[in-house]
């Protein structure tokens, strides 16, 4: 394990969390809120002042191989959170530190849980800062960084591949600084569009501004009491339709951009997305039609809620809680299946489930004709063996993880509704659960303990599972005993290009 | 630049690393996914899985924009066949590895029908290298221009050597033999010398020359050239034959150890002024008896590395004579620079580099012709060569009378197969190849190495 470039890389996400909790400090300004303003101010020079303490000394080794990626990766993360939540703690305004974390996590996450019973009396500062981690924690802190800083080797893809969701992680484009680029000049481009469209329908900037971003990483959080419940039909539309944009692969628009509108239409995973979608809506929509006035009403309502459920984004416009058994049970294994594998969405994705269950197809097919020989195949390609397998291992921790995590929080004596519900919302990172933790209740009557679960749960069900378990292995923090000789013997290897060595002692 | 390189073996890896590292957008491809991944986790480039010659796969790598494709794959065909694909599919510039004989004497031919830009056999430029290894005293390195007609050789002024003192005008006079100096180095200083340039001891010239006429020079200037007049070679492969063929053609008495019968008779018969012998070339008997310690030059070019190491190196304890070794597939390099060898060659690099080299020129010249760049006296001067096409404002003007830059000499003209060192009676023609030596960065073009008054004709 290469400690020094795992500190350098912290040393650098402190830097950018300074630079995030500007903004902030900066809202809390125009709105005159100087005591949350200050806080933010404060805790941003504590992150420059760790970054420096990081970055002091240059890595010796500069190697990073797959575990320091992953290291990497879970750790910054974690740092991100425990520096984020400092703001609400110091401000006050949420007076004990495991719910300032647990709602920092809920934020970098995009889960969009909260612990807050009061929305509104929160300060605009801390309000815009919730939002903005959903935005920054969509799209990844990592290949934002990657994105600004200058070109570095190929090994730091492993950062990308440990925080991009889905089964295969590919480049867009030949560099990695490219793709990052991309990925933050689409995401950044599809932003602007939704708060333009939102502002048009006379929304107030402040709320435009923190429920676009909100929906953009998927979210959740909202700036009101009753979520999303008080604004406009319109406005309410844009939201649905961007939700169920931000959850596509980001592939697909990469592809639109290049103008291969057929390629990118064509994905698999994009249509099944879109097929389920259309499916749950239609079913739900006739469950609950007696709820409401006329079918319009009906299927808008569903619409945003099926929309914000399988993006995991988490928004509400109607307490589904009250909603009939079948439109409920629908909902909740939409939470299961997530979004696509690219986009900013959580739960197990949908190329998983579709890998998995041809997966399942195949296996049926070798007991019928044992010596057949078949792969799985996804966009008319045949999927690597390697990939079904992680991802049936990735379904098996899965499993693993929401069982321990529901018996520690079972401990809290609260229904099994609450206790199924909010373990699977948080690991999937969506938002609101059923029961107490329905659209109108939240998550501050749990414990302490179970806090500090459903935040682990949140940061592996981002990170997709393996870069938090990676820190619970022992043998990744072995330093390594034999050291290289310094950087340069490595270079040396490189230059060896030179041909002949007229060796001549 | 955006460059796709087909082929993820050893030439290919090494290739998309350096192609990488020095800034270029390397895409790979190759059939086997597990090297893909391999190359894709290491370096900063971006691979797929498919073959070079499917269409849809050339496409979806992004020929259509790409600017340069290097197929290196096993099979010359399959090279050939990318190539041309590529070319049809998108528009780039496109290199093949061929090392077939029979192919690769139809070089030239393939080059400009099948509209590649480079076609490189390792076996042909690892045996050149050799060639010019065992030619040159070990005192002297050097570059290669003109797919190998011209070179240029870093020379030390020693003292008492008949350079010192002398400017660089009269040298060709005084010693008598057809060369020119391009750049002296003296200290930490690079110059490019006019004719009234004064050399003096302890300086480094680089001089442009033919291989024959700077063996000549060597003679005069007294730097100890030996010779060679024999050379044994062990191991009967695509390398032995065309260094032998290459010796045999100067004068150089060659006899080749094969083990294998049938490659003892086809050797026979493409190579009939050398000496083939069967037997196995790890015999010291055998050695000894086709007189190891009477040659003086021994080259071990076996199929086994490990091999071509001990060979050489017992036969450096026999007697003191220049040994070759060729190495394929060890990479630790350190040992074996270690080792009381002469010169080890590595035709996978060679092969690598011969790329590159081309590669950085066209890099540096998107838009121009010039054919390669190197760059020599420590990465001070680049000595870049052109092909002279019509209209170039230098046609048919003597080199006199030509308006040049400061600090750019026209070092070689090489016309057809003859070599001109240029005075300041010659004049460029279309068809020549040109070699220009300059401290300046940045030609990219013939009409580049005028002055302004003459640029805007």
């Amino acid at each position: 394990m290469n400690f020094q470039i795992v500190r350098y890389m912290l040393g650098y996400v402190c830097y950018f969390e300074a630079g995030f909790l500007m903004l902030p400090f900066l809202v809390g300004l125009i709105y005159r809120e100087f005591h949350a303003g200050v806080s933010f101010l404060v805790i941003a020079a504590l992150c420059v002042l760790l970054g420096l303490l990081f970055t002091a000394k240059q890595p010796r080794d500069k190697r990073m191989y797959t575990k320091e990626g992953l290291v990497t990766v879970a750790l910054c993360w974690i740092v991100l959170s425990i520096l984020g939540a400092l703001p609400f703690w110091i401000s006050r305004e949420i007076p004990k530190y495991v719910d300032a974390l647990f709602e920092t996590v809920s934020g970098f996450t995009t889960t969009g849980s909260s612990i807050l019973t009061d929305v509104e009396a929160m300060s605009h500062a801390c309000l815009f800062w919730r939002s903005f981690t959903h935005w920054v924690g969509g799209m990844g802190v990592l290949v934002f960084i990657l994105a600004i800083l200058p070109n570095k080797g190929g090994a730091f893809m492993n950062l990308m591949k440990a925080e991009s969701p889905g089964p295969s992680v590919s480049k867009l484009v030949p560099r990695l600084r490219d793709t990052a680029l991309y990925l933050y000049g689409i995401y950044m481009g599809m932003t602007a569009i939704e708060l333009v469209l939102l502002l048009l329908g006379g929304m107030p900037l402040f709320d435009a501004l923190a429920l676009t971003m909100g929906t953009a990483g998927t979210g959740g959080f909202a700036v009101k009491n009753s979520g999303v419940a008080d604004y406009t039909v319109y406005q309410q539309a844009v939201i649905t339709v961007f939700m169920i944009l931000f959850g596509v692969n980001f592939n697909t628009y990469f592809l639109l951009v290049k103008k291969k509108p057929k390629q990118a239409l064509m994905s698999e995973e994009v249509l099944t997305y879109l097929g389920i979608i259309a499916i749950s809506v239609l079913v739900i929509t006739f469950n609950v039609m007696p709820m409401f006035p006329n079918a319009f009403q009906a299927f808008h309502h569903t619409a945003f809620q099926v929309g914000s459920i399988i993006t995991t984004t988490g928004f509400s416009t109607t307490d589904f809680n009250l909603w009939p058994p079948l439109a409920k049970t629908i909902l909740m294994i939409l939470v299961f299946v997530g979004a696509c594998a690219g986009s900013t969405g959580g739960g197990i994705k949908v190329s998983r489930i579709v890998i998995m269950i041809k997966g399942i197809r195949k296996e049926i097919k070798m007991l019928l004709h044992p010596r057949s020989v078949d792969k799985v195949r996804m966009d008319g390609r045949p999927v690597e063996h390697e990939v079904v397998r992680s991802v049936n291992v990735y379904l098996a921790i899965y499993i693993l993880l929401f069982v321990v995590s529901l018996l520690i929080v079972t401990l809290d004596e609260k229904d099994l509704v609450t206790n199924f519900t909010s373990v699977a919302v948080t690991l999937n990172n969506i938002g609101p659960g059923l029961e107490v933790v329905g659209p109108t209740g939240n998550f501050s009557s749990f414990s302490a303990l179970s806090k500090l679960v459903l935040c682990f749960d949140m940061l592996a069900g981002r990170l997709e599972l393996f870069p938090l378990l990676m820190l619970f292995v022992p043998s990744a923090w072995t330093r390594s005993t034999a050291r290289p000789l310094s950087g340069k013997s490595i270079k040396g290897i490189v230059k060896k290009v030179g041909g002949r060595g007229n060796h001549v002692q | 630049m955006q460059i796709i390189i087909v082929g993820c073996g050893k030439v290919g890896s090494v290739l998309a690393e350096q192609l990488c590292q020095e800034g270029n957008n390397v895409t790979v491809l190759d059939t086997n996914g597990e090297r893909v991944q391999q190359l894709v986790n290491e370096f900063d480039i971006m691979g797929y899985i498919g073959s070079g010659i499917s269409f849809d796969t050339l496409i979806e790598a992004g020929v259509k924009k790409a600017d340069m494709l290097i197929a290196v794959t096993p099979s010359d065909e399959l090279n050939l066949m990318c190539c041309l694909i590529a070319k049809k599919a998108g528009n780039c510039q496109t290199i093949a590895r061929v090392r077939n004989p029979e192919y690769s004497k139809e070089t030239d031919f393939l080059i400009r029908e099948l509209g590649l830009a480079l076609i490189i056999n390792p076996e042909l430029a690892a045996a050149n290298e050799i060639f010019r290894d065992l030619r040159l005293p070990s005192a002297v390195s050097a570059e290669v221009f003109a797919q190998g007609k011209v070179e240029i050789f870093k020379v030390p002024v020693r003292e008492g050597s008949p350079l010192c003192d002398i400017a660089v005008q009269d040298i060709a006079g005084r010693l008598n033999c057809d060369i020119l100096v391009c750049v002296v180095e003296r200290g930490e200083e690079v110059t490019i010398p006019n004719g009234t340039f004064v050399l003096k001891e302890k300086d480094n010239v680089y001089i442009v020359g033919g291989p024959m006429n700077s063996k000549d020079f060597f003679r005069r200037i007294g730097i100890e050239s030996n010779p060679i007049r024999s050379t044994m070679i062990v191991g009967g492969g695509k390398i032995s034959y065309y260094l032998a063929k290459l010796l045999t053609a100067s004068g150089i008495d060659v006899r080749i150890i094969e083990r294998d019968a049938a490659v003892c008779d086809a050797l026979n018969q493409m190579l009939p002024e050398a000496t083939i012998i069967h037997g196995d070339g790890t015999d010291k008997a055998l050695l000894a008896e086709e007189g190891l310690d009477r040659v003086d030059s021994f080259a071990a070019l076996t199929g086994m590395d490990e091999e071509n190491i001990f060979l050489s190196l017992y036969a450096k304890t026999q007697t003191n004579i220049k040994t070759v070794a060729k190495i394929n597939r060890i990479a630790f390099d350190e040992v074996i620079g270690n080792m009381d060898l002469d010169t080890v060659v590595y035709p996978k690099n060679i092969t690598a580099e011969y790329i590159i080299r081309y590669a950085r020129a066209f890099g540096n010249s998107i838009g121009s012709n010039v054919e390669t760049m190197h760059r020599i006296a420590g990465g001070r001067v680049e000595a870049l060569e052109f092909i002279i096409r019509e209209n170039a404002p230098v046609v048919g003007i003597p080199l006199m009378s030509l308006n040049l830059k400061d600090d750019i000499l026209v070092a070689c003209i090489q016309r057809g197969k003859k070599l001109i060192m240029p005075r300041g009676n010659d004049a460029m023609q279309v068809g020549d190849t040109v070699v220009v030596v300059t401290t300046r960065s940045g030609l990219r073009d013939i009409r580049d190495i005028l002055g302004k008054s003459r640029a805007g004709q």
